[in-house]
């Protein structure tokens, strides 16, 4: 009995050690929203008179509104809400044309292999290691010559282009596990190519797409690069927006209004990790013991 | 003409050549067994009947028409994988009914026919189930309906039996033999197991480094084989191959087999298996006699034109319930005999042992063929 008691003891104190630093470790990193949310709910009067930390006196949500509808940013005033709007019709259809592309490749990569098919993985995953610096102003000149600079399209396609090699990477990694017999069964059965893509592959492949989604949305969403290069103007993303709001030097500066508008910027990769984070984590394990 | 015909069929990968000239003809509602050691070549072969693979020279033929170049989905062939490769995401009834969607029969007509396949398979009550769902049983009994669901021109099996323990594997293969009678399809079927080769083969192809080195009835097989390959390689316990000399004796040539501790050599009469070679005296060869040819005085084959009677020293005893395993010793070897299961022997008695030469075979020590 009293060599149990005294085991249990330092358990339940290396227990309290383990949590305490844990919760202390996660105050740390929920500091910034913290404060983030705080400001942007208080008036401009209350953030100049309180400390960062204080809660809002009287809660407001006139910040969220005019960063969200009015707030000026180079010429125009007319809030982040277009901007925001330009980022989802660039990051949705980027990252479903690219996570299927990565699909299809890594479905050919490994069960249709033909001559040379090392060569071209090769290069692919090379690509995910050009710096984007190193492309921006050839890039600049095709999209220019196709008649797509400024433009969300234009995004779309520098995108899709960059993200392929990645998504590809995702997916062949994770079809090179998926059972070669399978697909030859299929193959009996008498299911062509896209068949045994669609019916067999694809249904399968949960885990990974929801890795691949996440992956190139959270990216998209963030670039600032791309879009400061590529779409200044009334057809600039989100990151952009937020970027020259906070940068207006004109007049004092409303970090209510900031603060809401780096909400509403982080507002969708938020909502994408906390919808899809646990099959996130579950496919980067799949992936990690498999490929 | 055969219904299916393999004319030398070469496989090269690179240099290495793993199969070798083969020539294999089945008739239509044969069961081909397809046997050797592993990496042999036969999976490759079963792939490449299949159109898995391709081949690197000669010729496959199906019902007279050449295939070689024909893509697997057009071949209309069916096939039972090793691990069943039954597709996870569907349920027993989706996977059951692929091959009749992938070939356009309509739903109605499809369910129908999986229905009759499952109870055939007695799979109805998991039909809504998941692969992962089921028992290794069952989830071959799938694989098994995949194929029998649809009526192509050839099955193929690829050693479909050996992830099932011992008593299943024994069941099952009685579904198969069952199938088979009852159908009358075509099938080539590979294994490593020579019993399942021989209980269930109508023709056997044995194979060794991509050679085929006979085929055959499993009787002829089994009593004739072409080489001392293929005669070691059929049948359980294995063929006692014993080193011999052709000896005249008493006006009459014989086969002189060295015995322990000296004791005189074993001089048994010339198998009448043999028939047009002349053996010139002195003249080595190798005798070939399965465990059942050689028994106790009581069992002896009464029909057998050439029994023979020696007595030799009984090393060890197997009781193995429906015999009796005998083990003595001849030609610097173990030589197993084949009891009644209630022979009073004894270890170290010395017993007379009937040799029955009418089911012995003869091979040639140098090219390892059997004389006739």
């Amino acid at each position: 009995m009293s060599a149990q008691a005294s085991a249990t003891h330092p358990r339940g104190l290396s227990r309290l050690l383990i949590y305490g630093s844990l919760g202390l470790f996660a105050l740390f990193y929920l500091l910034p929203l913290f404060v983030m949310i705080v400001t942007s709910l208080k008036s401009l009067d209350e953030i100049h008179s309180g400390t960062m930390l204080s809660l809002p006196v009287a809660p407001t949500f006139d910040a969220w509104e005019k960063a969200w509808s009015s707030a000026c940013s180079g010429l125009s005033c007319n809030g982040v809400k277009g901007y925001f709007v330009n980022s989802i019709r660039m990051v949705v259809p980027a990252v479903v044309i690219s996570a299927m592309l990565g699909a299809f490749n890594g479905y050919v990569l490994t069960k249709w292999r033909f001559v040379g098919h090392r060569w071209i993985f090769g290069l692919m995953l090379f690509g995910c290691f050009i710096p984007f610096q190193v492309v921006l102003v050839p890039t600049a000149r095709l999209l220019g010559s196709f008649g797509l600079a400024n433009t969300t399209t234009g995004l779309v396609l520098v995108h899709v282009v960059y993200g392929i090699g990645f998504t590809t990477l995702f997916f062949r990694n994770f079809y090179v596990a998926f059972p070669d017999e399978l697909v030859r069964a299929a193959m009996l059965d008498g299911a062509g190519f896209f068949q045994i893509f669609f019916r067999i592959l694809l249904p399968s492949s949960l885990p990974i797409i929801v890795v691949t989604v996440i992956y190139q949305f959270t990216n998209i969403w963030n670039d600032f690069l791309f879009g400061s290069s590529f779409a200044a103007g009334e057809a600039a993303p989100m990151t952009v927006a937020l970027n020259n709001l906070v940068n207006s030097s004109t007049g004092v500066k409303e970090y209510n209004v900031n603060m809401a508008a780096a909400i509403f910027a982080a507002l969708p990769t938020l909502f994408v990790y906390l919808v899809a984070g646990r099959y996130f984590v579950r496919g980067l394990m799949a992936g990690a013991v498999k490929g | 003409m055969a219904f299916l015909d393999l004319v030398a069929l070469r496989k090269r990968y690179g240099t290495i050549e793993v199969l070798k000239n083969i020539n294999i003809e089945l008739e239509e509602g044969g069961f081909l067994v397809l046997v050797g050691p592993s990496g042999c070549g036969k999976s490759t072969l079963l792939s490449t009947i299949a159109g898995l693979e391709t081949i690197t020279e000669g010729e496959i033929r199906l019902a007279g028409k050449v295939i070689n170049d024909l893509h697997p989905s057009k071949r209309d062939i069916a096939m039972v994988f090793q691990s069943y490769a039954l597709y996870p995401t569907m349920t027993v009834e989706e996977n059951i009914g692929f091959g009749l969607e992938m070939r356009g029969v309509p739903k109605l007509e499809r369910a129908k026919a999986v229905a009759r396949v499952a109870e055939t398979l007695q799979l109805t009550h998991v039909l809504k189930r998941k692969p992962s769902q089921l028992s290794g049983g069952q989830r071959q009994r799938v694989a098994m309906g995949r194929v029998l669901v649809r009526n192509p021109r050839l099955f193929l099996f690829d050693e479909p039996l050996s992830n099932l323990d011992a008593k299943l594997r024994v069941d099952m293969r009685i579904e198969i033999k069952r199938l088979h009678q009852e159908t009358g399809r075509t099938v080539v079927y590979v294994t490593h197991d020579q019993i399942e080769a021989m209980t269930l083969a109508t023709k056997i192809a044995v194979l060794k480094d991509g050679e085929l080195q006979q085929v055959g009835t499993p009787n002829e097989i089994y009593n004739r084989p072409a080489n001392l390959f293929v005669a070691d390689f059929m049948g359980s316990p294995s063929m006692n191959l014993l080193q011999a000399a052709v000896v005249h004796r008493d006006g009459r040539k014989g086969l002189s087999i060295s015995r322990r501790n000296g004791g005189g050599d074993l001089v048994l009469g010339i198998p009448p298996t043999i028939t047009s070679t002349t053996l010139e005296e002195g003249r080595s060869l190798i005798l070939g006699l399965r465990p059942e040819a050689i028994t106790d005085r009581d069992s002896a084959d009464r029909h057998a034109r050439a029994v023979e009677f020696v007595d030799c020293a009984v090393e060890i005893v197997e009781p193995a319930g429906s015999d009796t395993f005998v083990v003595t010793h001849l030609a610097d070897k173990e030589v197993v005999a084949r009891m009644r299961s209630d022979a009073d022997v004894r270890p170290g008695q010395t017993l007379s042992f009937a040799f029955n030469l009418d089911k012995a075979v003869v091979f040639d020590p140098e090219s390892g063929q059997r004389l006739v």
